[in-house]
């Protein structure tokens, strides 16, 4: 009970300083760069539950990603659609893409099916650049407006941006906490673990890996939508294979399939890429070994590092208490115990 | 009849791993299938629980035919089954492994989970319920709380032994359940296969370890080369010339 006071403890910490962080720099690009890197959080948390959970590493997320952006893009731009209306569309549009792709993609499995994403990513890329009259091509689409009125608020300023991007990033976090606490979350873990034993057990495998990919590119989708609304102009490399590898990376050094990594590597990531701007280009002199380095050795990033640690200590600590309590429940026991405890 | 196969047949390319084989598991009782390696006992096992289509032949369990239903609606059936190695998720206790047994057994679904919903909640008491049940009917109670990583060879098979009746089986297929254990640990096994069959579960499995089986048996299938070379009791079997000729090696019973 208290180990999950202390989780508690950590998490609301962690949700007030993101509420008080404005308020501690002061500094618009601090704030622009943190509303970005909340944006990514979502679309790694999406990836998160395909590759980290269930165990199926989709490269097609940046195309998800530009779909949603692109979709509230157009709506609004060419369609002068109302702002949340379209923000709806374009999740349920990215859900739909998703469900139609998924359904194919996933009879394929393991390096077959990341190839296959790879392929599907580079052609939602190539449709975007080729398709002049829908999306504009490499001219982009410029001037998409910012969220929409909500009540009293308006979200015109970077503060209100960021703060609503925070909010749609802890109903992602809840969503993914509560599906991974959940039946549903054990039977994706079932499959990540042995997809033939899932099956012995009675678990479809095919109705939930295609619900949680749908779900996934949902994320994606809300991740670009996010990124659209808030930078306000798009371009076809934001469905550049470049960018799933970007989100990838977040979700490796953070630690894939845990909770808090996808937070851990994206915050870590942008603001090291940030303070090691000076070296330009070079940065990736650095970057890669580290990375090469922490895939081989912390498979399961910095979150899962940590949490092994914390496991090894508690079973160290363990036998103790075992024994402490076995002598509280008769004195047969205690008698038996005490050499131990003695040697 | 409760599970029969007829002329059931799978190749593999020119290779047929299975030939011709009528076979029927009597309830309630204790059925082994033996033979040498690479008999096609295993094979045998993946056509009846699904996860190969047979090429020709027919399984048909309480008078249904069930030859091409994909494996997870058999094992809601109630067809269960373990694998020869036991593929469990390491890094999870053993009561995480076991409550996902159950899970065929429940509806909810994503919109469930997402919304915390009352049915979820239901349920998932539901499938601890049942996990606590089984882990203490395998006696793994004491290690329950246990990676499965850290746990022994023998505790594995029984991690997977609770798996399967988490899905509340009314047949479980064992493949080598007592590989790699010790003859004082086989002992237990054998004695926990009994209390499954007692419970009224009909258990059918494949076993090298030729005293165990004739000690459990209640039926022996043999196999050789794919094909059914003998059937009956233990003492039938263990007095088929042909059997001894294929397999046990002259007078090498135990």
């Amino acid at each position: 009970m208290a180990k999950i006071l202390k989780q508690r403890n950590i998490i609301s910490l962690l949700i007030l300083i993101a509420i008080v962080f404005p308020f501690l720099t002061k500094n618009e690009y601090f704030i622009h760069v943190m509303t970005l890197s909340f944006i990514w959080m979502i679309g790694v948390y999406g990836l998160n539950l395909l590759a980290g959970y269930t165990g199926y590493l989709s490269l097609a997320h940046a195309g998800f990603f530009a779909i949603g952006a692109y979709s509230l893009g157009i709506l609004t731009v060419k369609s002068e659609m109302n702002f949340w209306l379209a923000f709806l569309l374009s999740l349920l549009i990215t859900g739909i893409l998703g469900f139609l792709i998924g359904l194919i993609a996933l009879r394929t499995k393991e390096h077959f099916f990341a190839i296959y994403t790879l392929c599907v990513g580079y052609i939602i890329y190539l449709v975007i650049d080729k398709w002049d009259s829908l999306t504009e091509g490499v001219r982009g689409l410029i001037g998409i407006p910012a969220p929409g009125k909500v009540g009293p608020v308006n979200f015109e300023e970077p503060l209100s941006q960021y703060y609503l991007v925070l909010f749609f990033l802890l109903v992602t976090v809840l969503v993914v906490y509560r599906i991974i606490h959940s039946l549903s979350g054990r039977t994706y873990i079932a499959i990540r673990n042995s997809e033939d034993l899932a099956l012995t057990i009675g678990i479809s495998t095919m109705k939930n890996k295609l619900s949680v990919f749908v779900l996934s590119t949902i994320f994606a989708g809300l991740s670009g939508a996010l990124y659209a609304s808030f930078i306000r102009f798009i371009g076809p490399d934001i469905g550049q294979i470049s960018v799933t590898f970007d989100l990838l990376t977040y979700l490796l050094v953070g630690g894939i399939g845990t909770l808090s990594g996808p937070i851990v590597g994206t915050v870590l990531i942008v603001w090291l890429s940030q303070e090691l701007q000076f070296l330009q280009d070079y940065r990736m002199l650095i970057f890669g070994p580290v990375l090469t380095l922490l895939v081989i050795f912390y498979p399961s990033g910095i979150v899962g590092a940590l949490t092994g640690w914390k496991h090894k200590r508690d079973e160290k600590r363990k036998p103790q208490v075992a024994r402490a309590s076995s002598m509280a429940f008769g004195k047969s026991q205690v008698t038996v115990e005490k050499p131990v405890k003695e040697g | 009849m409760f599970l029969e196969t007829k002329g059931l047949t799978k190749r593999f390319g020119g290779n047929t791993a299975v030939n011709n084989v009528d076979f029927t598991v009597e309830q309630g009782k204790i059925n082994a299938i033996i033979g040498p390696n690479g008999a096609g006992k295993s094979t045998f096992f993946n056509l009846i629980s699904g996860f190969h289509p047979p090429t020709s032949g027919q399984v048909i369990f309480k008078g249904q035919d069930v030859t091409n239903m994909p494996a997870n609606k058999i094992a809601e059936l109630g067809v269960a089954r373990t694998f020869q190695t036991t593929n469990l998720f390491e890094q999870s206790t053993v009561l995480d492994n076991v409550i996902v047994g159950h899970r065929l057994r429940t509806k909810s679904t994503l919109l469930d989970a997402i919304f915390r919903t009352h049915r979820l909640k239901t349920e998932e008491a539901i499938c601890r319920e049942k996990a606590m049940e089984v882990i203490e009917f395998t006696g793994l109670k004491h290690v329950m709380g246990k990676q499965v990583g850290s746990l022994s060879q023998e505790e594995k098979k029984r991690t997977a032994f609770a798996l399967a009746l988490a899905t509340d089986p009314e047949i479980v297929f064992l493949d080598e359940p007592a590989a790699g254990i010790n003859p004082d640990e086989t002992e237990g096994l054998g004695e926990l296969i009994k209390q499954i069959a007692n419970k009224g579960i009909t258990v059918c499995l494949i076993e090298h370890k030729m005293k165990m089986i004739m000690k459990l048996a209640d039926k022996i299938m043999v196999l050789n080369y794919g094909e059914k070379i003998a059937e009956g009791t233990p003492d039938q079997i263990q007095n088929n010339p042909t059997v001894i000729k294929a397999y046990l090696g002259g007078s090498a019973i135990a």
